[in-house]
């Protein structure tokens, strides 16, 4: 395995971490509107998230700065090819971002609804394009000779991709049920165990059919093996969710989220970003990556911090543990 | 390319706007995160709990300040590959490793320790609470090194080869890309810069409720320690500037002719104090200068010979081809000004306060009739006329507590402008730099996009940074006082109110 193997991987892994941590978070966010039944309720929902949330959005700042550093040529085509999705997600996650910190930092009314609806569409919408994105490049788009895209914003809008937005949508709204079920007590905890059942059905209908689209397309050997990886913890989440094991059940949607990531990763490599205009075209790891020793260098740096981040961030949840409900939240503001 | 919207110059206007939007909020956050360090360990070691007012009051603003300074940023990171993919094209085996490494060992460091501070008051044990946010503030710092490692790189190429084969820069030494005398003489000036930022938003606060008498022990201990940081961080600012204006010589020598407009090169050259150039001329109308002294910032001897833009501009016509090397000269020049005016208007002020709140100055405990004089100066012994001038010093203070801000932008925008047309500087033009395939169109909604959203959140921003601000130190609770003994928070209050919530 050559290291340009090996950083195709680690990619895989930190967009894998990106989606399994924020996904929850995009869910909670989607939540506020479709679980939180008052004020109160929707500040039990961010406070799940209050201390994480932060922390979790780096892993999409390390899959950015690790594309740019490993595959230079991937990175390049790639925000330059899907510039107005791109566009879009970073408006959404800049208001996002200000809304969690801002929302009470004023008692009035209307601040707070506006920060609320704010929070609901960042959270939705990012969760929507990043499906949307991964579709087009596993599917390829118009990419030339030169690495361009040469593609507009409409061609990157198919049936294909557009499954793929509402698989991430609804897999990461199920995410943030069971999270917000093993996080929260009371009330909002046995509703969202209720919502949880029906997204989990909606979500394995989606899942299935993108997941044998994909595998239909490109898939091998592994990549079937991770689809029914997908597949089956999916269901075993919707399952445990129904016997009330919240904690199985958020470990169980994790790892759909991890083998459904592995097999859009397994269904690309060894290209990065295929084109569909010539298949001479592709980006690949070898034609996309840099060079060894600039991988030597970022490998050792991956190999000794992500351990260590790993750790911390376990940590916070750990320091974070106790659920909270309604009863937590002072009545000031 | 000269059309007004073509789109180099929409992406460089771009560029521009965000990179400095998102500098207004990164000297600050760098700055504070420190200072409230800095109190939150008075508090912890003294247990006097004024301290700890200090740490709550002057956190919140900090908080206010990191999330602004944390969306922009995500927004640089992309910005490369949105609008400048043949540059990332081009030097990604370089520059992408720095900006990697910004992210997992900074971001990550900094980004979950401010969540373990914001939530973790009644979570964590006072002493893993204080080491929380000295972890945010060695994240801040660290995160600063990298970025300006990758900058420095950009304004002094080290470390590198050129594949033809591949048309790009490929990394051949890491370390000295991060040890260069560039990155170093930048990150030790742009952190000391970033500190002076710091003490004069605290001078400036602690001013503006002294003079109105309010929460006076909280703003004087803050008073204090801001004019000492603008004090210390004024000096080192200076010193680390001059350092990187010897760097910025050598490597640099067109940056530091139009940061003088100096066209034709001389002995003994002068420091210009004012000039109006005309560039299409080469050659300044109005001009006030002081002789020998730009030969000593160049190169501490005050006869050295300084080339100036006309030479090098030929010399590097002869090097690299031919065309115009000239970067824009007033904007190169007036920045320069500007940088170290504010900056040293600021460092000025700060000494004129460190010596105004002397002891020996203050009003003594025995004359005082309530804690409200404190503030009062007695200047010469003249108790009638000091109450007046300490109130001018207040506002003085309060009007300047942006201006390292203002230096700092301009400092910025000096080093980034200076270095045109390369984007790396001998190696790659700016003009070479951009996405080949994204259209006018696109760049054009980007750019008016991302200005109109980034101006209604500065509304935002200012608008709560002034109410808390204006509402001043918060008074403690029981809880703040008791912080628990277990991480996780304690066994017998599991049903309390969260301490913070969103």
């Amino acid at each position: 395995m050559e290291l340009h193997d090996v950083w195709f991987v680690l990619i895989a892994v930190l967009w894998t971490g990106y989606f399994f941590l924020e996904g929850f978070d995009f869910g909670i966010g989607v939540l506020t509107k479709l679980l939180a039944r008052d004020r109160k309720e929707r500040r039990v929902l961010i406070n799940t998230i209050g201390p994480v949330w932060d922390g979790n959005e780096v892993w999409l700042l390390s899959a950015g700065g690790a594309t740019f550093a490993a595959f230079p040529e991937w990175y390049a085509t790639l925000f330059s090819g899907f510039y107005l999705p791109l566009l879009i997600i970073l408006l959404c996650l800049i208001v996002r971002g200000v809304a969690f910190e801002y929302r009470a930092k004023r008692p009035e009314d209307k601040w707070q609804t506006n920060w609320e609806h704010a929070i609901f569409w960042t959270s939705l919408i990012p969760a929507l394009l990043w499906g949307v994105a991964f579709g087009n490049i596993v599917r390829g788009v118009k990419i030339n000779a030169d690495m361009e895209y040469v593609g507009n914003f409409w061609d990157l809008l198919n049936p294909y991709s557009i499954l793929g937005g509402l698989v991430t949508l609804s897999l990461f709204t199920f995410h943030g049920t069971v999270f917000a079920g093993l996080k929260t007590v009371g009330d909002i905890r046995v509703r969202a165990r209720r919502l949880a059942l029906k997204l989990g059905v909606v979500t394995a209908a989606l899942a299935l059919g993108f997941l044998i689209w994909t595998q239909a397309d490109n898939g091998d050997v592994w990549s079937l093996i991770a689809m029914i990886i997908a597949v089956v913890s999916l269901v075993g989440a919707i399952g445990a969710v129904a016997a009330g094991r919240e904690g199985w059940s958020f470990a169980l949607s994790g790892v759909t989220i991890t083998a459904a990531v592995a097999m859009l990763f397994l269904t690309l490599f060894p290209n990065v970003m295929p084109s569909s205009l010539n298949d001479a075209w592709n980006l690949t790891v070898t034609n996309a990556s840099s060079t060894p020793y600039t991988l030597k260098i970022m490998t050792w740096c991956a190999g000794i911090a992500t351990p260590v981040v790993l750790l911390y961030q376990g940590w916070t949840y750990w320091v974070f543990r106790k659920r909270i409900g309604t009863h937590h939240i002072a009545d000031a503001h | 390319m000269e059309l007004a919207l073509a789109p180099e110059t929409l992406a460089r206007w771009q560029f521009g706007t965000t990179t400095v939007y998102h500098f207004l909020f990164v000297p600050l956050t760098i700055s504070l995160a420190a200072l409230t360090a800095g109190l939150q360990t008075a508090w912890v070691r003294t247990n006097n709990e004024k301290y700890l007012r200090a740490t709550k009051f002057w956190g919140k603003l900090f908080l206010i300040n990191i999330a602004m300074g944390v969306v922009t940023g995500i927004v640089q990171e992309f910005q490369f590959g949105m609008n400048w993919s043949d540059y990332s094209r081009f030097v990604g085996d370089i520059f992408g490793a720095p900006l990697a490494f910004e992210a997992l060992i900074a971001f990550f460091f900094e980004s979950t320790f401010i969540g373990l501070w914001i939530f973790g008051w009644d979570k964590l044990p006072k002493k893993i609470h204080l080491a929380c946010i000295w972890m945010v503030s060695l994240g801040t710092i660290l995160s600063a090194y990298f970025i300006l490692a990758a900058n420095s790189w950009m304004q002094h190429p080290v470390g590198y080869r050129i594949n033809k084969e591949r048309g790009r820069a490929e990394l051949t030494d890491f370390w000295h890309v991060l040890t260069q005398n560039t990155a170093l003489a930048q990150f030790f000036h742009t952190i000391t810069a970033a500190f002076l930022v710091g003490g004069a938003f605290m001078v400036g606060i602690a001013a503006f409720h002294l003079a109105r008498k309010k929460h006076i022990p909280v703003m004087r201990t803050s008073l204090r320690l801001g004019l000492v940081t603008v004090v210390a961080a004024g000096l080192l600012t200076a010193i680390s500037g001059d350092q990187l204006g010897k760097v910025m010589f050598k490597q640099q020598p067109m940056k530091m002719a139009a940061a003088e407009a100096l066209w034709d090169g001389q002995n003994s050259a002068p420091f210009s104090i004012f000039a109006y150039g005309d560039v299409s001329k080469g050659r300044n109308s109005v001009e006030i200068s002081v002789p020998g002294v730009l030969s000593f910032l160049a190169d501490g001897n005050f006869n050295s010979y300084v080339p100036g833009i006309n030479d090098i501009n030929k010399a590097e016509q002869e090097k690299y081809g031919p065309g115009d090397y000239r970067p824009n000269i007033p904007v190169a020049f007036w920045s320069f000004r500007w940088m170290i005016g504010f900056g040293m208007a600021s460092f000025a002020l700060g000494i004129l306060g460190l010596w105004l709140t002397r002891k020996k100055f203050l009003l003594p405990p025995g004359m005082r009739t309530s804690e409200d004089e404190v503030p009062h100066l007695v200047l010469f012994r003249n108790k009638a006329l000091s109450p007046k001038l300490a109130r001018c010093y207040w506002i003085v203070a309060l009007w300047t507590l942006l201006f390292p801000l203002i230096a700092n932008s301009w400092g910025w925008i000096f080093t980034e402008m200076g270095r045109q047309p390369w984007v790396v500087y001998g190696v790659l033009q700016t003009r070479d730099a951009v996405s080949p395939g994204v259209s006018q169109g696109e760049v054009l909604t980007s750019m008016i996009l991302f200005t109109l959203l980034y101006a209604v959140l500065a509304v935002i921003e200012v608008k709560l940074l002034v109410k808390y601000i204006k509402a001043g130190p918060p008074e403690l609770t029981d809880d703040d006082l008791n912080p628990p003994t277990r991480i996780g928070g304690d066994h017998d209050d599991a049903d309390r109110p969260m301490a913070f919530s969103y």
